[in-house]
């Protein structure tokens, strides 16, 4: 185990009960804003003092109320990637950078590190600049630099991509799975994004209304009826795998995806690269019968695992596609008329269009990764 | 013939003397109060606040007149003072110097204030998740960040403290060579026939000596804001 939490704290009118161990890899915590995602980060750092505690990094404890343990931020040695950077404005990157390693035991953050991570994350170039002179991506580049330059136990990273713009997202995002798959340090990553929480969490961790809803892996989790209010409607679907077979001269990819042949927008990779395809369950139609002559691409074989209705006219209908799990939504309605019930076996139809490319990734270091703990 | 007379020398320098003085003595004690009224949360900080003003708005007279009842000869911390250390403020220059921070030490202290007020506190709680303690922090990032604040107090600080006439007169009088500084001189010149030249000389030394101030303090915060903030 690399973390180990259980907190609990009042606020007036909103309380926090979480206890969840998380293994090495990325752990997202994922929840809506004010599910208390924040305020368990802040915990961890020992920002703020809980009502009640047991936190513990890798068996080291740092907060234990019953035992009257409190180490005090500066040295639990955990890192912390802030939503907003919090770069030193009077320091250039290179002097930003190095801050941590002032106060790190002596030879903790040596030279080839720095090297290393300045490398990583695509810093060389920066580190004369003065943080006001650094785009919005570029700051929180710094800013997880930083903080893995400080010898960290343990990363902790708030929000560090709500700030930034798409493209901006989209820059980082490699800079985070490289850090996923070559370093060890283990991550506590909060965020309301599914996108990012799909790509980078090894494990997830669903917060509601200050409660843990679920621990899983991201496919799991993602991929779990019950887990859709948390993630938001709109936001709903499950992740897939998929191998690219051939790219088709009409722009199209062409891949093994679950339940049969998958058809996407072009994927810039090579013919037999793995990837993961995240499906809106919005964006899947189900039919009892192959259709024809439709317009839709992907018609895959599947069969119905389970029904969740929602409080609205639509319902999630978790769907088993070759062993592999997909999520539709469709409503009541739709799902009287057709009968859908566990154990039908049925079509889920896919426009190729519908899936956006920030929703195509290549799964890159999947295999070194560890397996999640589920509980 | 110089410039200056011998006794108008003796003033600009003694001046000149009891204003730095003033100024770094009263500097880290600055720094200190502002920071309570910026960030501390203390039973009495309006008490503290109402002290560290009290100079601006009572007449100087009764300042200086207050600090002659308490630190003079007989008064209760002058008399320890010279029992005990054998330092002595009234009617020195080392008195002078003490009226002009204690006249002073307002301004200075609201520029502090000011500056550490700017100060993002979510800086410094990053500073302290990178394994800085909280002396380090304030060390590393507050006062590097207030740093043109503490130029610009202490600039004011300085200004103030050679102009300063009112409290000084009070305490520690007019003695030439002792404790005669720029304004009193001025104030001694007018009160003679023919002194006119020697104070319409010194007026001109106190003008050039408090642009200068103002206009290198403004360089350098300049520098040092640029250095800060980047660019």
């Amino acid at each position: 185990m690399s973390l180990s939490l259980a907190v609990t704290h009042g606020f007036p009118g909103f309380s926090l009960d979480v206890a969840f161990d998380a293994p090495p890899g990325v752990t997202a915590l994922f929840g809506r804003s004010g599910s208390g995602k924040t305020t368990l980060v802040n915990a961890v750092a020992g920002l703020i003092r809980p009502d009640t505690a047991r936190i513990a990094v890798n068996g080291t404890v740092l907060h234990d109320s019953a035992a009257g343990v409190w180490v005090p931020p500066h040295k639990r040695r955990i890192g912390y990637v802030f939503q907003e950077g919090r770069l030193f404005p009077h320091l250039n990157v290179a002097g930003n950078l190095a801050y941590g390693g002032w106060f790190a035991p002596r030879g903790a953050v040596k030279g080839a590190e720095t090297r290393r991570v300045v490398e990583m994350l695509g810093l060389g170039a920066l580190l004369d600049r003065r943080p006001a002179t650094l785009s919005g991506g570029e700051k929180q580049r710094v800013a997880i630099g930083r903080a893995l330059l400080s010898a960290p136990r343990l990363l902790l990273m708030d929000e560090p991509l709500a700030a930034l713009d798409d493209a901006r997202k989209a820059e980082i995002l490699p800079y985070l799975e490289r850090l996923r798959d070559e370093t060890d340090i283990p991550v506590l990553y909060v965020s309301h994004s599914v996108t990012e929480v799909a790509r980078l969490a090894t494990t997830v961790v669903s917060l509601s209304d200050g409660r843990t809803t679920r621990v899983g892996s991201p496919a799991e989790v993602l991929a779990d009826p019950r887990a859709v209010p948390t993630l938001g409607i709109r936001d709903a679907g499950a992740m897939v795998s998929a191998v690219i077979l051939r790219h088709a001269d009409d722009g199209l990819s062409e891949l093994d995806g679950p339940g049969g042949t998958l058809l996407l927008p072009r994927i810039a990779a090579p013919e037999g690269t793995s990837i993961r395809v995240r499906i809106h369950a919005h964006d899947v139609i189900l039919a009892r019968e192959a259709p024809t002559g439709i317009s839709a691409l992907n018609v895959l074989k599947v069969t119905v695992a389970a029904v969740r209705a929602g409080e609205g006219p639509g319902m999630v209908v978790q769907l088993d596609a070759g062993g592999e799990r997909l999520l539709a939504r469709i409503t009541r309605r739709s799902a009287k008329a057709l009968d859908i019930a566990p154990g039908l076996a049925c079509y889920a139809i896919l426009k190729s269009v519908a899936v956006a490319p920030e929703d195509i990734w290549i799964a890159g270091g999947e295999d070194a990764r560890p397996q999640a703990d589920t509980r | 013939m110089p410039f200056l007379s011998a006794d108008e020398w003796t003033a600009v320098a003694l001046s000149l003397q009891v204003s730095v003085w003033a100024t770094l003595a009263s500097l880290p004690v600055g720094i200190l109060v502002a920071l309570a009224l910026a960030r501390g949360d203390f039973p009495g900080k309006q008490i503290l606040n109402g002290l560290v003003h009290l100079p601006l708005i009572l007449p100087p007279v009764v300042t200086g007149y207050i600090l002659l009842v308490t630190f003079g000869r007989r008064g209760p911390v002058g008399g320890f003072l010279e029992e005990q250390l054998g330092i002595v403020l009234a009617f020195r220059w080392t008195g002078a110097a003490l009226a002009a921070a204690i006249m002073a030490f307002p301004l200075m202290v609201r520029a502090i204030r000011l500056a550490i007020e700017a100060v993002d506190p979510k800086l410094e709680q990053a500073a302290g998740t990178l394994g800085a303690s909280r002396l380090l922090v304030f060390v590393t990032v507050t006062l590097p960040l207030i740093l043109p604040g503490i130029i610009a107090g202490a600039v004011l600080a300085f200004a103030k403290a050679m102009g300063e006439f009112g409290a000084t007169i009070t305490f520690v009088s007019n003695i030439p060579g002792q404790t005669q500084t720029l304004p009193t001189a001025i104030y001694a010149f007018l009160q003679v026939p023919g002194g006119e030249a020697s104070a319409l000389r010194l007026v001109l030394i106190s003008v050039a000596v408090a642009m200068s101030a103002l206009i290198v303090s403004e360089g350098v915060a300049r520098l040092v804001a640029r250095r800060i903030r980047g660019s």
